[in-house]
């Protein structure tokens, strides 16, 4: 039984000029404690798939079809008060810049505090026990101290440390995370990431983590979709996905990551970039920059389909069928 | 540290030297409320003696997390500022008096800069033609229309662009071909020196490598000579011959990047390395780092590593640690100095 399930999840912008199609047939699940990577380039949709499950799609934007599962229950088709509940309470969110998801005219004690009692029943002196036992949880030396700073008072990594304890404060089952450690220095990154992986496993949250840092992926999540131009082109375990790429796309992407260890003396590019949402090619929307073009990747959509030898990974691309063909 | 700069600047290729380069900000408050409350003026030393040179044709980047100085350093060797103390000089003359002189355009030809933000760095009133041509009218290297014209197709040319990307703006254009711009605006005066200030952090991998690849060919082709600024060490291993890494306004290791990648000496230098996430480890963490890079307005005493590193003891608490030769690279770090690490 999934956590979370989405099916079908299609996200339109409406204006004067007429629809855009941002995210065209998103579906995927994570299951309870697990955590699902979700990468991919900027204007990929990563982070309006993140958006569209915790209800803060901003207007225009709005979800024209599909399904958003929480527990089995649908959550896209809730009213606004009903949402506020449930976020919070059931999904935690944890954003890029941990300056601007926090007030800075109140300290980081009431935050937690207020947050705590919206959300479970408990006195002032009860909340302030538990925001002092987050804020130990996530790290933060001197916690009974620190309970009354202000934000400004807090260095980036530090905030971001309370940015996840208010995350975690109502015990929510399932945490997304856009882009948690990208403002952060990479000596800072390793600290949080760690902490995200070890709490999320303690307290038995769910995590979706967007990011476009394959390297974070790498080391934290257990299962990756890759996006491109709002669906997704490769979901599977990050061994797999990381190790033996199936989709053109991801592995063009994983070529052009400059390694560590091998030595190369040109890094591997995908010539072009992604399309606008504009002028999205038909078909396979990857077609006019994919090396192993097939006549029919411009004429129809690939769908999400199971692969051969790989029993948790599932490609959208047509050759695919070649391969099963030859076999 | 005059040691190890004589030894630097005895090498005669090197096209770039800089020797005790220090740039020191005022940040005091006002002058009636320093009175009223007697409070001392504030200095930030945010590059504080970094001495290194470039080889002719070759890259140096300078590593180092937010707020160690490495653009500050960029801004100095362009001349967007003058240092506090210390020199730096390109091709044997002391830029910063040349800066100052009648002579600041020609050196200026010969030295540009790459910013990071390829959205802010671009005037979006202007056509394509007018950013990368301004250059060339403004040091009067072409005569006619025809000419800017010609040169300036030429120039996008280079970069992967055509001449029907003349007349656009740079709205119409994505964040990798936006840098592709500002590299061939940068090279449109036919510089020897270019510095890249974290050239491709603004961008993703897939068209990062675009950019990194087209600047490497660049560099064979032309023989220019790189400062490359980055924050990310996968990208800096693909790009450089040398290698700097920064902690809060010093240089604490300078080493050939073979050297540096493979056998790293400063606590500092390995503990950065340890922290990138590795591709092919799955489900392997990191050696989390204790602490913060601290406030440079008041920076630790002694070695300003000392409160994070693991090795530290009464010496480097007390006492800076200076550049010195060790091992055929420069290290300013009492540990390895000892043999302790």
């Amino acid at each position: 039984m999934s956590l979370l399930e989405v099916k079908n999840l299609v996200v339109e912008f409406t204006g004067r000029r007429g629809t855009l199609r941002a995210l065209d047939g998103v579906s995927f699940a994570i299951a309870p404690g697990e955590i699902l990577g979700i990468v991919g380039e900027s204007g990929a949709g990563k982070s309006l798939t993140g958006a569209s499950i915790i209800g803060l799609l901003e207007p225009p934007g709005h979800i024209a079809d599909g399904e958003v599962i929480l527990n089995g229950q649908r959550i896209d088709n809730l009213t606004s008060d009903e949402m506020r509940s449930i976020r919070g309470r059931k999904i935690g969110a944890i954003f890029q810049d941990p300056l601007s998801s926090l007030n800075p005219l109140f300290s980081i004690g009431q935050q937690i505090i207020e947050t705590i009692q919206a959300h479970i029943p408990m006195t002032h002196a009860q909340a302030r026990q538990r925001a002092i036992g987050l804020l130990e949880d996530t790290g933060i030396p001197a916690a009974e101290e620190r309970i009354d700073h202000y934000p400004h008072q807090f260095s980036g990594g530090m905030r971001q440390r309370v940015v996840i304890a208010l995350a975690l404060a109502a015990q929510p089952e399932l945490i997304v995370a856009d882009e948690p450690t990208t403002a952060l220095d990479v000596s800072i990154q390793a600290q949080i990431i760690g902490l995200l992986k070890n709490i999320c496993h303690e307290k038995g949250a769910a995590v979706m983590l967007i990011t476009h840092d394959m390297g974070v992926i790498a080391e934290t999540c257990d299962r990756v979709a890759v996006m491109y131009a709002g669906r997704i082109v490769e979901i599977g375990s990050v061994q797999q996905v990381i190790n033996q790429p199936q989709h053109p796309y991801t592995t063009g992407l994983m070529a052009s990551i400059p390694d560590m260890e091998i030595e190369r003396d040109r890094l591997n590019q995908i010539d072009g970039a992604m399309p606008r949402l504009n002028a999205i090619p038909t078909g396979c929307a990857f077609n006019p920059r994919c090396s192993q073009v097939l006549k029919k990747c411009s004429q129809s959509k690939p769908e999400l389909k199971a692969v051969q030898g790989f029993p948790q990974t599932q490609v959208a691309c047509w050759l695919q069928d070649n391969h099963t063909g030859d076999a | 540290m005059s040691n190890s700069t004589e030894s630097l600047t005895s090498s005669k290729s090197s096209l770039i030297v800089a020797d005790d380069l220090a740039k020191f900000f005022d940040v005091s408050a006002p002058w009636l409320s320093r009175v009223i409350e007697r409070k001392p003026r504030q200095i930030l030393k945010a590059v504080d003696g970094v001495s290194f040179a470039i080889e002719k044709g070759t890259t140096l980047a300078l590593v180092g997390e937010s707020g160690c100085g490495k653009s500050t350093i960029a801004r100095l060797l362009v001349g967007l500022y003058t240092p506090t103390r210390g020199k730096f000089s390109f091709d044997g003359q002391d830029a910063h008096t040349i800066f100052k002189s009648d002579n600041a355009k020609a050196l200026r030809r010969r030295i540009q800069m790459i910013f990071q933000d390829p959205y802010a760095s671009l005037n979006p009133r202007w056509t394509v033609e007018s950013i990368v041509g301004e250059p060339l009218r403004e040091h009067q290297l072409v005569t006619n229309v025809n000419e800017l014209q010609s040169q300036v197709t030429t120039l996008l040319e280079s970069v992967g662009l055509s001449s029907q990307d003349l007349s656009k703006y740079p709205h119409q254009f994505s964040g990798g071909q936006r840098q592709r711009i500002s590299i061939a605006r940068a090279l449109a005066t036919a510089p020897e020196f270019l510095v890249c200030d974290e050239p491709t952090s603004a961008l993703d991998v897939s068209v990062q490598a675009q950019v990194l690849n087209i600047m490497k060919d660049l560099q064979r082709a032309r023989g220019l000579t790189y400062l490359f600024i980055s924050h990310n060490l996968a990208v800096v291993r693909h790009v450089s011959d040398k290698v700097g890494v920064m902690y809060l306004g010093q240089i604490v290791e300078l080493a050939d990047k073979h050297a540096l990648f493979g056998n790293p000496q400063h606590p500092y230098t390995r503990m950065l390395l340890d922290a990138i996430p590795q591709l092919k480890k799955t489900g392997h963490s990191r050696t989390p780092v204790q602490g913060e890079v601290p406030n440079p307005l008041h920076p630790p005493s002694g070695c300003s590593f000392h409160p994070r590193c693991p090795l530290a003891w009464e010496r480097c608490k007390t006492e800076r640690p200076s550049l010195l030769n060790l091992k055929g690279i420069q290290i300013a770090c009492h540990a390895v100095e000892e043999g302790r690490h």
